[in-house]
């Protein structure tokens, strides 16, 4: 065991470095900002400055603080390091609310296009990849880093490595959010879906994404158990895929170094081909493998009992990250892109309902001997039905991929009710299971201060899914046959704008199923401020079991 | 199992595990796109975007256009009858990136270029509801208030041409004034723009002398989608793929 007293204080070679580094790019930045070409990207050199000088500061006010060295164990129990894991979960609670409240807030614009307020900043256009961004990569990215730097240690038993670099991992990457988020409000936007940022924002992600393998691999290497557990597997796969799609996907030559403008190296029918590559890859790795790591952690932890089948969860695995990769085409059906390979997108698209499901079973078979707790607990009855929507999305998902089903389905609104119907009910249910684990855990307390708001979370955030995606079906399947409807004389039956007109209703309805999931969340927050604040003595009164079961 | 075993236990094998399994689907689909002759048909007409086109592509992009409008008619009897002859691969080989959308939540744009007038466009892109009462587009009031900056789109031009699309040394010299040119009523240079950039029409767009403005370029990009290649020339029995 390391000493404190023992040992003479050092800078290390990691804290001099990434000064150093971080002195450079802040020279660097001050540098572009005086150069810019617009003020927008100016804005964003400045903020780099500004975060690389703090940086430093960080990084000296650290090395006054600390120990010589931090112990890696203490008292024969691994020494884990919970600071980043704590800060990820408060950043993915507060990006959550941001991003909900975007989504319903675009979702009124379709409804009420006056809420555009004739502003570039609010229109609709730019508003939209705010929305995806903030949900899927703040929302969904923060837990996933919250859980996965959280799983590592506690399935390893073994301390975070490095001491500065999980805390870039986490800081750097929120930095990123914050970047790609003001500029897509200011315009800056790459017009790839879900990778709308632009190459310096892209540059500076591939940096903190290598930095967070290394630290994720440095965790593992530091097990002293033989196995990796089947969660680690998952979230490596996650974060290895997402590295070589993030760069294959965003490769690009910038107009200028002041320039945020670059072109993106492939074209056209290529294009397409590497972006929905990228994109539904990026439901598959970072929407799905990730989160399979929460379920594969939380579910068994939560229900006290063994994950169901270990020989289940590895053809799962290596079934899912094979198949995957292959579904892409999918979103391309009927266009330029050549026929051989949509019909080899399909395929393989109805071949991934199969892993799928096994992973399902996986998670829902784990309650065995558990079921009861469904009744009791709210939060592992969250973290099932994720698990349910997981099944319903990925069985719509191969169902939509068929080329005749696609031909009415895409460009429709019935792909949005898809999406949320596994962002909603699958990723966030279970990432809110997860939140629900991990705060007590975290901050050392007893229980949540409220079970009976959580179970005020699930039932008004599930119907508010319900909502969402029926009106969603409705809209899409209304809208395709309206687009292919002919008059007995042989003429399309409508106009554009009549089907447009048509999905008025439904666009009120989805914004309502928005706002209850929304009122959902913020319940969420209220019990998780509650139970950081260390109300636990309130919580006790609150929660006779046996008054929790509404679902009867 | 015992690969299984043996990969769970190391690190570094799981890794390239992993790396090899996700490879395979990614090589097969992709890197042929690159190589077969058929992916892109042959065919005449398609010509880069002329400067003032490619700044009003940059604001399309800009703006996020592509999250409502798609530029892909399928291969579907309602979508050719509805916004013409089904997209060609060809139509988008100098589109970095591509723009061929998601969603309609408005409809595709593919061959919008001459269906309406400037007029039209520049009253819809001010006020949509103006010509469409029962739209739900956002208004962009401020693209016919806004200034073009075209002060680096030779620049623009030059790394395009890195990348394969075929602008010429001329084309990226005389950017800057090609730009102005295609934004002027009666430009005594229209002609050698045409010869440059066959089809490329130059007027006023926005219909305000003063200055040339981002709806000057919007409107310009707009006006000529869908309409390089000609149909009525256009034999697709010698591109069946």
């Amino acid at each position: 065991m390391a000493s404190a007293s023992s040992s003479t204080k050092t800078f290390t070679f990691g804290e001099g470095g990434a000064a150093f580094a971080f002195v450079v790019l802040a020279f660097l930045s001050i540098v572009i900002a005086a150069k810019a070409y617009t003020s927008a990207y100016a804005f964003h050199a400045y903020l780099f400055a500004a975060a690389s000088v703090a940086a430093v500061f960080a990084i000296f006010e650290r090395y006054v603080d600390r120990p010589a060295e931090v112990p890696l164990t203490i008292d024969g129990k691994p020494n884990y390091n919970m600071g980043p894991v704590k800060f990820a979960t408060i950043a993915s609670v507060f990006w959550g609310i941001a991003g909900f409240t975007v989504g319903l807030w675009a979702a009124l614009e379709l409804a009420f296009p006056v809420l555009n307020l004739d502003l570039p900043w609010t229109t609709f256009g730019r508003i939209r990849p705010l929305h995806t961004s903030a949900v899927i990569f703040a929302f969904g990215g923060n837990v996933l880093l919250a859980t996965s730097f959280y799983v590592v240690q506690r399935t390893c038993r073994a301390r975070l490595a490095g001491e500065l670099a999980p805390w870039f991992v986490v800081l750097g990457y929120n930095f990123f959010i914050v970047i790609a988020g003001t500029g897509y409000l200011f315009g800056i936007n790459q017009a790839k879906e879900y990778a709308e940022p632009e190459w310096y924002a892209d540059l500076w992600l591939t940096v903190v994404w290598v930095a967070y393998l290394l630290v994720y691999l440095g965790t593992v290497a530091r097990r002293t158990e033989p196995h990796i557990y089947v969660a680690n597997w998952f979230y490596l796969a996650f974060i290895l895929t997402i590295a070589v799609l993030h760069v294959g996907n965003n490769a690009a030559i910038p107009v200028s170094l002041f320039s945020p403008k670059s072109y993106i190296v492939w074209s056209g029918v290529q294009d397409a081909m590497v972006q929905w590559w990228y994109g539904h890859n990026a439901v598959g790795f970072f929407l799905t493998a990730g989160f399979l790591g929460v379920m594969y952690y939380f579910i068994p932890k939560r229900a006290e009992r063994p994950i169901y089948s270990y020989r289940l969860s590895v053809i799962h695995f290596w079934s899912l990250i094979f198949l995957y990769i292959w579904a892409g085409p999918h979103h391309l059906h009927y266009t330029a892109l050549p026929d051989w390979a949509q019909t080899l997108g399909m395929t393989f698209s109805v071949i991934l309902w199969m892993p799928s499901w096994g992973g399902m079973i996986n998670g829902l078979m784990t309650l065995s001997g558990a079921w009861d707790k469904l009744r009791t607990d709210p939060v592992l009855r969250m973290m099932v039905v994720s698990v349910a929507f997981y099944g319903m999305a990925t069985f719509e998902g191969p169902l939509m991929s068929i080329k005749s089903v696609n031909s009415l389905s895409h460009y429709t609104d019935w792909t949005i009710g898809h999406v949320h119907s596994g962002a909603l009910g699958w990723v966030a249910f279970v990432s809110f299971g997860a939140i629900y684990c991990l705060v007590p855990w975290l901050w050392n307390r007893e229980r949540l201060y409220s079970l009976k708001l959580v179970n005020w979370h699930f039932w008004i955030s599930t119907i508010g899914i319900v909502v969402y995606i029926s009106s969603m079906w409705v809209s899409g399947i209304l809208q395709g046959l309206m687009w292919r409807a002919y008059t007995n004389l042989g003429f399309l039956e409508y106009s554009f704008v009549e089907t447009v007109e048509a999905m008025h209703p439904f666009y009120v309805i989805r914004a309502i199923g928005g706002a209850l999931f929304l009122a959902g969340a913020l319940l969420m927050v209220w019990n998780i401020w509650k139970t950081i604040a260390g109300d636990v003595a309130a919580a006790k009164a609150l929660d006779p079991a046996p008054a929790l079961a509404p679902g009867e | 199992m015992s690969l299984q075993s043996d990969l769970e236990k190391n690190s570094i094998r799981l890794v390239f595990g992993v790396l090899v399994v996700i490879a395979i689907g990614g090589l097969v689909e992709i890197t042929p796109l690159f190589y077969l002759n058929s992916t892109i048909e042959k065919v005449d007409g398609v010509r880069p975007y002329t400067p003032l086109e490619l700044a009003g592509r940059n604001i399309y992009v800009r703006e996020g256009c592509f999250n409502c409008h798609s530029q892909m008619i399928r291969t579907l009897r309602d979508e050719v009858e509805r916004y013409g002859h089904y997209s060609l691969a060809a139509e988008s080989m100098y589109d970095h990136p591509f723009q061929w959308g998601s969603k309609r939540t408005g409809p595709d744009l593919a061959r919008i270029g001459g269906r309406y007038s400037d007029d039209w466009h520049r009253e819809h892109l001010q006020s949509p509801k103006s010509v469409v009462p029962t739209t739900i587009m956002p208004a962009y009031p401020w693209l016919a208030k806004t200034e073009l900056d075209y002060a680096h789109i030779a620049d623009d031009l030059r790394v395009q041409a890195t990348l394969g699309v075929p602008y010429t040394a001329e084309m990226i010299a005389s950017a800057v004034d090609d730009l102005k040119t295609q934004a002027t009523a009666d430009a005594p240079d229209a002609d050698a723009l045409a010869k440059r950039y066959p089809k490329a029409q130059s007027r006023d767009y926005d219909g305000n002398r003063d200055m040339i403005s981002e709806a000057d370029a919007l409107i310009a990009y707009l006006q000529q989608l869908g309409t390089q290649v000609d149909f009525k020339l256009y034999d697709d029995k010698a591109n069946v793929r």
